[in-house]
């Protein structure tokens, strides 16, 4: 069928019953070419209605399409000859000129990876600018004149802390009696099964206890932290705060901070009891009596063993809310950003967990403890 | 009557014990553009989430076209739903998708169009709400007004029968308001949707209402149904008049 057809005064566009067929996708295409091969001097573009009755929202569109494509062209449009049910909402929709989209230029390598690395380094400005502003926090806290809400220190002091006991205590118990158990199985080789105690005490106090604790509160509580304060940024709550003369800084990130650095080494703590407990429970069937496992845990174990855990648990805190905190206030301003943002959290929680476990590990080693 | 298209009979709103509205009774006619009036938080949008079926009443019932909605099939219900669109108060536009997206998801789930029509569809529902070429833009990167503008274009998508708006005109400038009462009107003369709106502009109620209801926060009940031209000039109840006619000073001189 003819859709297009070249009358004495210009182009006609036929909207006959073809235009609800299924062919309509492959006619526009070829109209939309035919207008584009013309010229100004070819007339107007004029409709003429043959047998469209109602029409639906693909006519229109496509309707739309051919008028914006002729008008490209310079052609005129008579309006007057569309269909009277169309016609109106085609003004309205051509009222408002369209937005022009801005003009994307392709980067070339070495642009893409100057803005890489540029972005990079911002980033770990915007980091440091973070962690100064937070301490700067830390001292307006000390100083008394932090402001934020005592109820939400509290309520974060409750998450970090109590709420965490249940999975830290599996997690922990668990941990204790794998490393028992495969310890035992190779010392008992040597007939040194005693020595298991040693491996369970000395690797949960130094290393296990706070390691797990931190892992554990950073995929719990440093993800809770990020979709907050992200979810927040996406409503404008963080920006009503900023403009009342409120630092989010103090208002949202100090508690989290706070209750962080505060339950990490209790946390520690109760990982490092319920761990010699996992390796206990394996103990008992290997012919270790109670006795003989309390005597060899406190002659293998010092009070420095445990203090080495707790000091890096300190630390492993303030990572999994900076991290938390950080990427929360740093969010996009979409549902998905605030997923992003969470991950990124848990992710960049865990990753300086390790590192800095990694660094301790060879300083204490050159310190010889 | 043929033409009833929604009919609420006996409708009880109710947030568990807290009864919002009770007695709920008015008709909705096809093609008609149907106001739901009344004091900030006296539960229009609450209304309008039970006439698209977020809530169920605590009692009463509600027709389309004769079919009752509360207790119709889940099957039968979804395709009750598919004819409505909806732009919810918020806009509540899915902030990681654009808007080109956004108004494309019902019609990518729905309808058996290819990628190349639907991209012709969403750009004409975009010009229709005056956004023509945001098409890539996300919801974020737009005003409030722009965001209900594209919100009507999504709750258009699917050529729906019944459209509902909530409060589509609430922080548009007066220009953009203007348009969205000419396309409220034009979708009604031209393709006979029937539109509900939920607004208390005065001026958008006198211009595209054809009929409508007042909630009265103080009775708990509908104070009146009728065209709100004649509610306005000859309602019995005092209130409504007021409610009515006080805004009406305010932007200009009434017409007799
Ligand atoms: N989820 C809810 N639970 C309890 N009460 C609600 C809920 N949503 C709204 N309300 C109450 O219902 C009333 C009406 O709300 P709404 O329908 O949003 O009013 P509006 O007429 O301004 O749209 C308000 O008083 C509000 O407090
Ligand atoms: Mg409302």
């Amino acid at each position: 069928m003819q859709l297009l057809s070249v009358s004495g005064c210009g182009r006609r566009l036929e909207l006959g019953s073809g235009w609800n067929g299924p062919g309509l996708a492959d006619n526009l295409e070829k109209i939309l070419a035919q207008i584009s091969s013309t010229g100004k001097e070819s007339g107007p573009l004029t409709f003429s209605e043959n047998g469209l009755d109602r029409h639906d929202a693909l006519v229109a569109s496509s309707i739309l399409e051919i008028i914006r494509a002729a008008q490209a062209q310079g052609l005129e449009v008579q309006f007057e000859t569309l269909p009277d049910s169309i016609r109106k909402l085609i003004g309205l929709a051509l009222a408002v000129p369209p937005r022009e989209p801005e003009s994307h230029q392709r980067d070339n390598l070495f642009t893409v990876i100057g803005k890489k690395s540029l972005r990079i380094l911002q980033g770990s400005r915007h980091f440091f600018e973070f962690a100064g502003e937070l301490t700067y926090s830390f001292g307006r806290l000390v100083r008394g004149k932090a402001r934020f809400r005592r109820e939400d220190f509290w309520l974060t002091l409750q998450s970090c802390g109590v709420g965490a006991l249940p999975i830290v205590a599996l997690i922990s118990i668990l941990v204790g009696v794998i490393l028992g158990f495969v310890g035992a199985v190779q010392l008992r080789k040597f007939g040194a099964t005693i020595y298991m105690i040693d491996l369970v005490g000395l690797a949960v106090a130094r290393e296990l206890g706070c390691i797990m604790a931190g892992i554990i509160m950073s995929g719990r509580t440093g993800a809770a932290f990020a979709a907050q304060i992200g979810s927040m940024n996406v409503n404008q709550e963080v920006d009503a705060l900023e403009t009342l003369g409120i630092s989010p800084m103090e208002f949202l990130v100090l508690p989290r901070a706070l209750s962080m650095i505060l339950m990490m080494p209790l946390l520690t703590l109760f990982a490092d009891a319920l761990g010699f407990f996992g390796g206990f429970i394996v103990a008992l069937p290997m012919g270790i009596s109670p006795g003989e496992f309390w005597y060899q845990l406190t002659e293998s174990l010092s009070l420095q063993h445990i203090s080495i855990g707790i000091l890096k648990s300190f630390f492993f805190g303030i990572i999994v809310a900076s991290a938390g905190c950080y990427y929360g206030l740093r969010s996009g301003r979409s549902s998905s950003a605030v997923g992003e943002a969470a991950t990124k959290a848990v992710v960049a929680g865990i990753t300086w967990i390790i590192v800095l476990d990694a660094a301790f590990a060879f300083v204490l080693e050159a310190m010889g403890w | 009557m043929e033409n009833e298209h929604i009919e609420v009979r006996d409708l009880t709103m109710a947030y568990g014990d807290f009864v919002l509205m009770r007695d709920l009774n008015f008709t909705i006619r096809k093609g008609e553009v149907f106001i739901i009036m009344g004091g900030s938080g006296c539960g229009k949008s609450t209304l309008m989430r039970h006439l698209i079926g977020l809530k169920d009443p605590a009692a009463g019932d509600i027709y389309y076209n004769g079919e009752s909605f509360i207790s119709a099939s889940a099957d039968q219900r979804e395709l009750m739903l598919r004819r409505f669109g909806v732009m919810y108060q918020s806009g509540a536009l899915w902030s990681s998708l654009t808007l080109a997206e956004n108004v494309g998801l019902p019609l990518v789930q729905f309808s058996s169009f290819s990628k190349r029509q639907i991209r012709s569809i969403v750009s004409y529902k975009l010009s229709i709400v005056g956004l023509a070429g945001f098409e890539e833009f996300y919801p974020a990167e737009i005003s409030g007004g722009m965001a209900k503008r594209a919100g009507v274009a999504r709750a258009l998508a699917l050529d729906p029968e019944v459209l509902y708006l909530d409060e589509p005109s609430a922080g548009l400038d007066p220009l953009s308001a203007r348009r969205l009462d000419d396309t409220i009107l034009e979708l009604r003369n031209s393709l006979g949707m029937t539109i509900v709106v939920v607004t208390h502009e005065l001026e958008s109620i006198f211009q595209i209402g054809d009929n409508s209801v007042f909630l009265d926060v103080d009775t708990r009940t509908q104070a009146a149904t009728g065209n709100p031209r004649e509610l306005r000039d000859s309602c019995p109840d005092e209130k409504i008049r007021n409610f009515l006619s006080r805004g009406e000073l305010g932007a200009g001189k009434p017409p007799e």
